[in-house]
């Protein structure tokens, strides 16, 4: 009734209002079941059962990654993106949290532990080794934030279009322009990370855990409603295909034929063509912004490209926000839900979304293009689709769903470098009898808002596509992949291996992104490879050799870390 | 058994990489998934039952919970 009132921007930004005032009141009865120690904000006292598990760790992986960019990459590579990234992340992802996550999450138990620093110093018998890898994995986790924030303001701005046209006027052109009224991408994306740290600074992991549950849930069912919904509005699935087969069967494939029709990028050539045109007709001073950028011409997916993908999904092994929830599991039976659902989870969030981005290629809704040509921004391809539905509540719902899946990342991100600031810097080097249990409880907080203002003001410069910037991210931490997996199985890596294997994966990441263009370059490949996998062959490489040639570690750490090779059960720290 | 988990591992990323379907969009599986797709929705299923199984023959069971938790490492120095 109430909605009914309001225009459809209007009821769009009501929904919203209503879900994030939901996830604060979560965050609200969270609080109420903190205990006030370290040990409960930053790993709910190791007490989350297997469904908690699952759901915290399944909304933490997916993201607006998942969400905006696969359906994104999908409208612009076709159905290719489903199996370089989901069906890929179901066999490893798994594989990470069965091989890597149950022995982390003993270890962690049985040692105390609240960091990935913490283990790798202990492990290595090194305490500068966590000076090396605190930037390191800081400044791969900020681009993984940026993700999230971004995805947020841009789906928000996408969607409330019309709003409020007497608050804010339209602005940009092109790709970029903005209708009047909607709220604009600041104003979304400060709102997000303000409810977020709410939640996170209230909650700490508990909070985080069921609000990442609540948010899974969310996003699993509206995306499925989101996808039906889409579905009808193309005049069903089976026609929606049929419409790509005529108009652009390469999506439906993984190559290019000579005689494709490639409708959409003949269509888009000849209006970049004319925007081109314009703009160098135009005056130095009316022209707006750079000149359009072409489109991309569709190309044949290489197999040696498509095999390289295998290893982004690697990295999920290293997320420092990973480890930290994993150490929240109860006992090491809560993994194994983990384990077997997870490859089924991600199925049913990525097919809805690689199917409509494939379909809004070529969709027609009253004789014209569902997305019009010459619409140039992959990432926004789902915010219009869900803002073209025409429905008071699905829109505003919807959006709840891909910002629930977009905050239950952020979430734990915020929380885990919170945790790494205060645990593996100033609660490492602060001498100990001056730092109580309620200090760190409160340097964890302060570092959330700190990291939360700095990534907000970061995500206002814009930097990248979405999607390309998570694939770098993921680049730099499979390549640090070897490193845990030999601190875990290999009894001979050593400190010097360890050293080599973190400064190659940060000086090889460093040179490709450069030769990328930083990350300008959405299609940069080394040799028709994905940089991620020679990132991993050089890490692993330097790792092996330098281990070999160095001094093994000592005989108390071996005892500590394979007590099942030593015949000792291994104790708490000396 | 870890020796059938690591085969069936191998086998999955072999059937990831079906370059058999390279080119194919036919058959539409029911009527709108072109089988390039529904090929790794099927790798999707597969990997859910051999995780299934790993689970079930090849849990780690010298992981054991240990039988207590150590407090937190600041908790522990401050004690030291």
């Amino acid at each position: 009734m109430i909605l009914a009132a309001l225009n459809s921007g209007q009821a769009v930004v009501v929904v919203i209002v209503a879900y994030l005032a939901l996830l604060l009141a979560l965050g609200a009865v969270s609080n109420r079941f903190f205990r006030g120690t370290a040990a409960d904000y930053f790993l709910a006292s190791r007490g989350i059962g297997s469904f908690l598990l699952l759901m915290s760790l399944f909304g933490t992986t997916m993201t607006a990654f998942a969400l905006v960019g696969s359906t994104g990459q999908a409208f612009r590579d076709g159905i290719a993106v489903y199996g370089l990234m989901a069906s890929a992340s179901g066999i490893v992802h798994s594989a990470c949290f069965f091989f890597v996550g149950v022995r982390l999450w003993s270890l962690g138990k049985r040692f105390g532990y609240t960091t990935q620093i913490q283990f790798f110093r202990d492990r290595f018998e090194s305490d500068k080794l966590g000076l090396v890898l605190f930037p390191i994995l800081v400044g791969l986790v900020v681009p993984y934030l940026l993700i999230g924030v971004i995805g947020a303001g841009a789906t928000i701005e996408r969607v409330t279009a019309g709003a409020f046209p007497s608050l804010f006027a339209a602005h940009g052109s092109g790709a970029a322009a903005v209708a009047a009224g909607a709220v604009p991408y600041w104003l979304g994306a400060a709102v997000v990370c303000v409810v977020v740290l709410i939640y996170v600074f209230f909650g700490g992991v508990r909070g985080t855990a069921w609000a990442n549950t609540l948010q899974t849930l969310i996003f699993v069912i509206l995306g499925l409603v989101c996808f039906f919904a889409v579905a009808d509005r193309f005049g069903g699935m089976r026609e929606a295909t049929a419409s790509v087969a005529r108009l652009n069967p390469e999506k439906l494939r993984r190559t290019v034929r000579p005689d494709d029709p490639l409708t959409r990028y003949r269509e888009d050539v000849r209006i970049h063509q004319q925007q081109r045109a314009e703009w160098e007709a135009a005056t130095e001073d009316a022209r707006v912004g750079p000149p359009p950028a072409a489109p991309k011409e569709p190309r044949t997916l290489g197999r040696m490209h498509f095999l390289s993908f295998l290893f982004i999904p690697l990295s999920i092994g290293m997320f420092p926000h990973i480890f930290q929830h994993w150490l929240t599991a109860r006992s090491a039976r809560s993994f194994r839900l983990v384990v077997v659902a997870h490859p089924l989870l991600i199925m049913l969030v990525w097919v809805p979304c690689i199917l409509i981005g494939v379909w809004a290629t070529s969709a027609m809704v009253n004789g014209a293009p569902a997305i019009p040509y010459g619409f140039s921004n992959p990432n926004a391809v789902l915010g219009k689709l869900v803002a073209d539905l025409h429905s008071d509540v699905l829109p505003g719902l919807l959006t709840a769903g891909i910002l629930a899946a977009i905050m239950s990342s952020l979430d734990s991100q915020f929380l885990c470098i919170g945790s790494i600031f205060t645990n593996d810097v100033v609660g490492h080097y602060i001498r100990h009898d001056r730092l109580t249990d309620r200090h760190r409880v409160l340097l964890g907080r302060v570092f959330v808002v700190g990291i939360v203002v700095a990534t907000y003001l970061i995500s206002l410069t814009r930097p990248g596509g979405v999607f390309t910037l998570g694939i770098w991210c993921f680049t730099g931490f499979a390549g640090l992949f070897p490193l845990v997996l030999a601190a875990l199985y290999w009894r001979r890596v050593t400190k010097a291996g360890a050293y080599a294997c973190v400064l190659t994966t940060a000086g090889s990441w460093l040179w490709f992104f450069r030769a990328s263009g930083y990350a300008g370059d959405d299609d940069f490949l080394v040799g028709g490879v994905s940089p991620v996998a020679i990132v991993v062959m050089l890490s692993t490489a330097a790792l092996v050799m330098v281990s070999l040639v160095t001094r093994p570690p000592g005989r108390q750490t071996l005892a500590r870390f394979f007590p099942e090779s030593c015949g000792d059960r291994g104790t708490s720290p000396s | 058994m870890k020796r059938l988990l690591f085969a069936l591992l191998l086998l999955l990323i072999i059937a990831h990489q079906d370059y058999w379907a390279w080119d194919r969009v036919d058959p539409l599986i029911l009527g709108f998934m072109p089988v390039g797709l529904a090929w790794h929705v099927g790798v999707s299923m597969a990997a859910a039952l051999t995780w299934l199984l790993a689970v079930r023959c090849c849990w780690p069971g010298e992981l054991a919970d240990p039988d207590v938790a150590a407090p937190l490492r600041s908790t522990e120095d401050q004690r030291a």
